[in-house]
């Protein structure tokens, strides 16, 4: 069983990229990692192009979770997902969790062979119930 | 060019331009309860939609439409590409190629209720809903005058200012997001009214 892809969404390309050099140094680099930030034009914000691309990158048959920081992230992710070949949406999901606790979380989860439920279940133990 | 494209022509034309206009207002707006964006994300959207209007104008009325929905989701960035992209792609699919007057209502009414499913959100979270609502309500109800139902919409855009925000950015600020109109409810009537100018003017 492949391990489970993380795609980090942020609507600044430096948080997005920190976020996964944090990920990179904590967890290591078996786990297939993709991030993207900014929108269109170069600015802060998020899109959904640039979501599929790092969705693709990540790609894994195990699946790919998304962390993801403010409101358009979220609904730029969700966009995207729907855009994915059908074969593709159901083993893709947004984690509601922080953007870099949850990635680091998720990815450790992934690392260890979890399955995409469990990495999202456990990132999202972060967040307030 | 047939009449159905010329029409498509003048309505994306009319659509762009009005955004274009209020694109400071729209930001301005933004600045108030959001971040900022909204003026210079939707006019960045209807840019590349008129840039490629020489190829979406000809298509027929579920693909045109379609094609001005996937637009606006892969440029607008921000929140307003997915549920103004989504608005577009879904009267897209729902319209028949040559729609009727029953076709436009029904189509419409789908695509708000796929918006609020994209946008986790009802009326009265101070959202473009607070406008789309009032008027396919209106259509619902067989109002077919287009000044009354610019009138609806621009109602239920001052209507939106004492609504305290519930979904979207602006919902961060709380009871200090009262007192300003919604952004999205903004450019919701400007293009309702944009396309009712052009349908007035054909008519």
């Amino acid at each position: 069983m492949s391990t489970v892809g993380i795609v980090i969404v942020s609507h600044s390309a430096k948080v997005a990229e920190g976020a996964a050099d944090m990920v990179r140094q904590m967890v290591g680099s078996e786990v297939p990692l993709a991030w993207c930030g900014g929108d269109p034009s170069g600015g802060l914000g998020t899109s959904v192009e640039a979501i599929l691309t790092a969705i693709d990158r990540a790609w894994s048959d195990a699946g790919v979770a998304l962390l993801v920081d403010l409101g358009g992230a979220e609904t730029n992710s969700e966009m995207a997902i729907e855009m994915l070949p059908a074969d593709r949406q159901a083993r893709v999901v947004v984690c509601n969790a922080p953007i870099v606790e949850g990635a680091v979380i998720a990815a450790t989860e992934a690392a260890g062979g979890s399955s995409l439920d469990v990495v999202r279940r456990t990132a999202e133990e972060l967040s307030p119930q | 060019m047939d009449r159905g494209a010329t029409l498509r022509e003048a309505l994306l034309k009319a659509v762009a331009e009005t955004i274009d206009r209020h694109a400071e207002e729209l930001t301005a707006l933004d600045q108030a309860i959001g971040d900022g964006d909204h003026g210079i994300n939707m006019k960045r959207g209807f840019e590349a939609a008129l840039a490629d209007s020489a190829n979406l104008v000809p298509k027929p009325w579920p693909d045109f439409l379609k094609g001005v929905g996937m637009t606006l989701v892969m440029k607008v960035g921000g929140a307003s590409g997915p549920l103004f992209g989504t608005f577009f792609l879904t009267l897209g699919k729902e319209l028949p190629a040559e729609p009727g007057q029953a076709d436009i209502v029904r189509a419409i009414r789908a695509a708000i209720v796929a918006v609020q499913a994209r946008g986790k959100s009802e009326r009265g979270q101070k959202t473009l809903l607070d406008v789309m609502i009032p008027v396919v309500e209106a259509l619902e109800a067989g109002e077919a005058d287009l000044t009354r139902l610019v009138g609806v919409a621009n109602g239920a855009v001052d209507a939106t200012k004492p609504i305290r925000a519930i979904r979207g950015r602006a919902s961060f600020l709380g009871d200090r997001s009262i007192g300003h109109i919604d952004p999205g409810a903004r450019s919701s009537a400007l293009m309702i009214a944009a396309v009712a100018q052009v349908l007035k003017e054909v008519a």
